[in-house]
């Protein structure tokens, strides 16, 4: 675990909104050089601060207006087949993240679709086609907001 | 609109946002320079909306996730605003979502650990207004979060 003081959790703060800032904006945004902003980078992505990139894109503009999250539990006899339960989820386009999870159900999984419709299709056609899948329960999103974090 | 070859920018983008755009023109197949164009008129369109840098939070000693679905009570007029505003104050909770389904409000929590998270349960979250119903997963494996668009 890594130790992080004002300085670097700013940058976190910063990198996670643009991970494209250089070292020297960074710098001159803190107050920092150019090298010890990159140092200061370089010590954060050793320790493994950062678990990638995403690339933030309007969904809606891009024709996908309904995102849905689906609780799935396997059925009692699929337990056997949680691995290829797990790779086979993972292998839909429209299955964006798959959690496993500790609760009333055993996944989580966000789904993206154009419309209600298409959601249909890749419900009935992908998801229920699923090797070992019992029950699913799905909560259609209406907003969303990430935070920042204890930064 | 798009054209297929924004598709197939965006598409490279996605999987690979870290990638120097020298490298995505050439899996493009177009140049440098038109990439940019595109990428720059798709920005300006706001459906590139920017690149993230994805926290990941057990490097920085949260090891514990948690997330908690919640009813609110709908007889109160403001519920949801109220309950929006007080979860916003915590800084513990890293998505806020909202839904049509079962489920009103979905909160992603961390916590270093887990009498971290009891503290917190207690304090903070159990104290967030209008609640008539509140729900526990623990968040056990992330196997697929590259929240991709299937282009």
């Amino acid at each position: 675990m890594i130790d992080l003081d004002a300085t670097d959790r700013a940058m976190l703060r910063a990198l996670s909104k643009d991970a494209t800032l250089s070292a020297g904006a960074l710098g001159r945004r803190l107050g920092l050089s150019q090298p010890a902003a990159w140092r200061r980078i370089r010590r954060m992505r050793d320790a493994g601060v950062f678990r990638g990139h995403r690339l933030d894109l309007d969904e809606g503009a891009l024709g996908f207006g309904v995102t849905v999250f689906l609780g799935v539990k396997l059925a009692a006899k699929g337990r056997a087949s949680l691995v290829d339960f797990e790779r086979a989820v993972q292998a839909i386009p429209e299955v964006q993240t798959v959690e496993h999870i500790l609760g009333m159900y055993d996944y989580r999984l966000r789904v993206v679709a154009r419309d209600i419709s298409d959601f249909e299709r890749v419900l009935r056609r992908r998801i229920m086609a699923l090797p070992g899948v019992g029950s699913v329960d799905a909560n259609v999103l209406l907003s969303e907001e990430r935070r920042p974090g204890p930064l | 609109m798009l054209d297929d070859t924004d598709r197939r920018i965006l598409r490279q983008y996605q999987a690979t946002p870290e990638a120097p755009f020298a490298e995505l023109a050439e899996r493009c197949g177009v140049t440098a320079t038109t990439l940019a164009r595109r990428i720059e008129r798709m920005r300006e369109a706001g459906i590139v909306r920017g690149v993230r840098g994805v926290i990941d939070w057990s490097a920085l000693g949260y090891s514990v996730e948690v997330s908690l679905r919640v009813t609110l009570d709908k007889s109160a007029p403001r519920s949801f605003e109220e309950f929006l505003e007080a979860a916003r104050e915590v800084p513990e909770v890293l998505e806020i979502q909202t839904f049509l389904g079962q489920v009103d409000v979905r909160m992603s929590i961390i916590a270093r650990d887990l009498a971290h998270y009891q503290s917190l349960y207690r304090e903070k979250l159990l104290a967030l207004p209008h609640m008539t119903d509140l729900e526990a997963l623990m968040h056990v494996a992330r196997l697929k979060s590259d929240e991709t668009l299937p282009l």
